[in-house]
């Protein structure tokens, strides 16, 4: 079955999120009107507010795609954050280390080496889930904590930069993925992770792997009774959404901070998981999901800067629209009430 | 009397007039049946009687008296009861609790158990019934589930029970455990108005039946009146043979051979079965569901590993080859349980026709791409063909009839010619035409010199179609009949009881 985007539901949900925001603000004591106003002035009123937006979707477009491309095959990778770490911490040390590349060539390779990381460090839960029947939520979530404290002592020690911040050395300049809306720290991973959206959509729709995948996830036994290999298929879901996850990491790496920062991600990985729901499991979806998140990410900040609200109403926001994404009936409920009405 | 009567009842849903000016009477003490073909009304019209839905128009009379039933609630109070298809019992609550459920005798805010206990242990004299008050539902087959509802039923005073699909889910056994309960129900004056369409059943049960198709009344008649062949035809609107004739098949030589094959639990551990099969012929495997078919299909269609054993098809040993290999060596298979291994519900009807050939050229072109204009015409041609009645080939599989499902799986499998086709109760939970149509289809495939292994729990079914009949009991093959043997000798094997009190020889 093909997912549509049955985009009005969707539109409406976050209507509806914004409304029951602006009345949290009302009833706090805070003008909803000027905040909401702040709020879209701080996301895409100015070239530099629309980079910002941007910026924030990138990463967590790739971990959304991680996220679906695992779901669709019955796997629910919830480690999705360790994967983007790893893939971080391959692309960083390969831009610092890999010397005597010219521009694209290293800069892509890093990016490449950085899917391969989030792949292989993907792989380990697979074959424990295929083999071992170990389940994935488990052992993904567990994973992420390694990547997260691995890759935080390695630079916090053998690889600190000197001076007082956790950080690696910058990679190299010809790793570097070029800023394309300057001055703001949009960069290329813009355009590949928007590149990624349309070839796991045309992977999943057209190809025989996306075919299987999705035979797997919605009924494996059928599946193995019609000689799909389920196994197969769900290793190589998982590792394809390790490799999805790894690229974001290494995007976010060698576009905006050119180096591995310790605590850089503020939870790219598990954002992820949210706005693939939103995206309602559509690669295509994603993209206008992440942006929807990077909006209020972005406007939320200047938002708090302009008019006192607190960063906490985007998060109330942002948790309005999982809210009301995830819970379509009532959605569908309320509109079907609407119609009807109109209908009188 | 009339304990029920219904006029001129129509309901609508959009565009579609699921009833159309419905008349029914039934007289007290009767058991009635409702008689048509999925889709044609029947839900739909004891769902009106019940309070489910509320009629466009048209009127209910109790005893003489209209009534307006605008919910459950009422149906219940005016004293009609009803038994869904899909048993709505708690699964963790025992028999007496669900009984009692949401009509508890109190005393305070306590159940008053000592009365709950004596008001069934009353019911159970009146009825007859005898039942593990204490037992959890979850523990008890789906038969005695059945019973629980319907004495929840009756719990609540009902006089007019309405028994939607009730044997749909039942084993043959349970099947004749129901028709006495109802019969005894019916002995104590209770009226009966049970939906079906099976037509052996509502001969065996009812004392006059209805007929609806596309939600018009066929017409009612007592059921002496009656013979399969007109029930069906005012069921489908045309002639219905119930004979098929097997034309002479020359046999050719044999495809599959299993060789004293065992298994391993889980499941019915299989013990030495071997038989032979040959291309154009029908080979009926009969028996009590639950005596190792299940397992023996799965370790043919390499879902399952033997123990030990081997499985050899056009001479090769395939015994430990994947599904995939026995699909490419033409061994098609049509699973007991469609939606578990059949289908996948939430694909198109497209994606299930090609699935497990979409890896094949020309589904397939060049590496990985899908050739979709390849599949779509296929799928189109093959909804041509077998007369899958779909708007569309992108709807989900999920939106059609089990006919139409079956279809799909039946159109899919047979599509590449293959030599062998497994069909394990191909006619399951289908109505009278869609089983007509692939029981034809079954002969047209042994006319063309395929080999059909037929399991079935259903004897007739086995009967009418099978060149020869092996029969399954705890395991192992315990016998071979002719088609032709009578009930009685089928019934003994079915029963595990040996092959010489059965009074035929032995074929190995």
């Amino acid at each position: 079955m093909k997912r549509g985007l049955r985009l009005p539901l969707e539109v409406f949900a976050v209507g509806l999120a914004f409304l029951f925001g602006m009345l949290v603000l009302l009833v706090a004591g805070y003008p909803p009107l000027q905040a909401l106003f702040a709020l879209f002035r701080g996301a895409f009123g100015t070239r530099n507010a629309l980079g910002q937006t941007l910026t924030q979707a990138t990463p967590i477009l790739f971990t959304s795609l991680a996220f679906l491309l695992g779901f669709r095959s019955g796997i629910f990778n919830i480690g999705v954050e360790g994967q983007f770490l790893v893939g971080a911490f391959v692309a960083a040390l390969s831009g610092i280390f890999i010397r005597g590349l010219s521009f694209p060539v290293h800069a892509l390779l890093a990016l490449f080496l950085g899917g391969l990381g989030g792949a292989i460090y993907a792989l380990f839960p697979a074959l424990l889930k295929v083999y071992l029947g170990a389940h994935e939520v488990i052992t993904t979530m567990m994973l992420s904590y390694v990547a997260l404290y691995l890759t935080s002592y390695f630079v916090n020690y053998p690889l600190k930069a000197p001076g007082w911040v956790a950080q690696t050395e910058l990679v190299a300049s010809s790793a570097r993925l070029p800023r394309i809306l300057p001055p703001t720290q949009l960069s290329l991973a813009f355009p590949i992770a928007i590149g990624f959206a349309f070839l796991v959509f045309w992977f999943l729709e057209r190809t025989v792997p996306g075919f299987s995948i999705k035979a797997v996830g919605m009924n494996p036994e059928a599946s193995e009774s019609r000689g799909i290999p389920v196994r197969k298929y769900q290793v190589l879901a998982f590792v394809l959404s390790g490799f999805i996850a790894g690229i974001g990491g290494g995007g976010e790496i060698l576009g905006v901070h050119g180096r591995f920062v310790d605590g850089f991600s503020p939870g790219y990985g598990w954002d992820g998981i949210a706005v693939s729901l939103v995206g309602r499991l559509h690669p295509l979806g994603c993209i206008f999901a992440s942006v929807l998140f990077g909006m209020l990410r972005a406007g939320g900040m200047v938002m708090t800067r302009v008019t006192k609200v607190p960063l906490d109403l985007s998060l109330i926001i942002q948790a309005l629209v999982i809210l009301f994404v995830a819970a379509p009936f009532f959605i569908r409920y309320l509109g079907g009430l609407l119609r009807r009405r109109r209908m009188l | 009397m009339i304990a029920l009567a219904v006029r001129g009842l129509t309901k609508r849903f959009g565009d579609i007039v699921a009833n159309d000016h419905i008349d029914l009477d039934v007289a007290q003490g009767e058991i009635h049946g409702l008689l048509g073909e999925n889709g044609a009304g029947k839900s739909v019209l004891s769902s009106c009687i019940y309070g489910l839905y509320r009629p466009d128009s048209g009127r209910i009379f109790l005893w003489g008296k209209e009534v307006h039933i605008t919910s459950p609630f009422d149906a219940i109070r005016l004293g009609i009861g009803m038994v869904h298809q899909h048993l709505m019992l708690v699964p963790h609550l025992s028999v007496w609790e669900n009984i009692v459920l949401g009509r508890e005798p109190r005393r305070g805010i306590q159940v008053d158990r000592k009365k709950v206990l004596r008001d069934i242990e009353k019911l159970f004299e009146e009825t007859g019934f005898q039942l593990d008050l204490s037992e959890e539902i979850a523990n008890l087959p789906v038969g005695v589930r059945q019973q629980v509802e319907i004495l929840k039923v009756l719990f609540r005073g009902a006089d007019i029970l309405i028994l939607d699909e009730p044997t749909a889910v039942l084993t043959p056994q349970e099947v004749d455990q129901l028709l006495a309960t109802l019969r005894r129900l019916k002995a104590q004056g209770k009226t009966i108005i049970f939906i079906s369409h099976k037509l052996k059943e509502v001969f065996a049960l009812c004392d006059r039946v209805t007929v609806l198709r596309r939600g018009k009344k066929v017409g009612t008649l007592p059921i002496g009146e009656a013979t399969p062949e007109i029930l069906a035809e005012m069921m489908v609107g045309r002639r219905v043979f119930f004979e098929f004739p097997k034309e002479r098949v020359e046999k050719g030589g044999v495809l599959l051979t299993l060789r004293e094959v065992s298994t391993n639990p889980p499941g019915v551990p299989l013990k030495g079965i071997s038989f032979d099969v040959r291309s154009g012929e029908i080979l009926g495997i009969a028996g009590v569901e639950g005596n190792g078919q299940s397992e023996l299909v799965e370790v043919l269609v390499g879902l399952r590993r033997p123990k030990g054993g081997a499985v050899l098809f056009q001479g090769k040993d395939i015994t430990h080859s994947s599904p995939k290999e026995r699909i490419r060596l033409g061994i098609a298979h049509v699973p007991e349980d469609r939606h578990r291994l059949g289908v996948i519900l939430d694909f198109s009807i497209w994606e299930n026709l090609v699935l497990g050939f979409e890896t094949e050229p020309p589904f397939r072109k060049g590496w990985i791409t899908l050739n979709l204009q390849a599949i779509r015409s296929f799928a189109r041609q093959k909804i041509r063909e077998f007369e899958i009645t779909v708007p569309h080939e992108n709807v989900p599989l999920r939106t059609l009839s089990g006919g139409n499902q079956q279809k799909v799986v039946v159109a899919r499998e047979l599509a590449f010619e293959p030599s062998l086709l497994v069909a394990c109760q191909p006619t399951r939970g289908l109505d009278v035409a869609a089983t007509e149509y692939l029981r034809n289809l079954l002969l047209a495939a042994r006319r063309k010199g395929k080999a059909v292994l037929l399991i079935s729990a259903d004897l007739d079914e086995i009967r009418a179609l099978s060149d020869r009949v092996l029969v399954m009991y705890e395991g192992k093959i315990v016998g071979e009949l002719a088609p032709e043997s009578d009930e009685y000798q089928f019934g003994l094997l079915m029963g595990g009881k040996g092959f010489d009190e059965a009074g035929v020889a032995s074929s190995s």
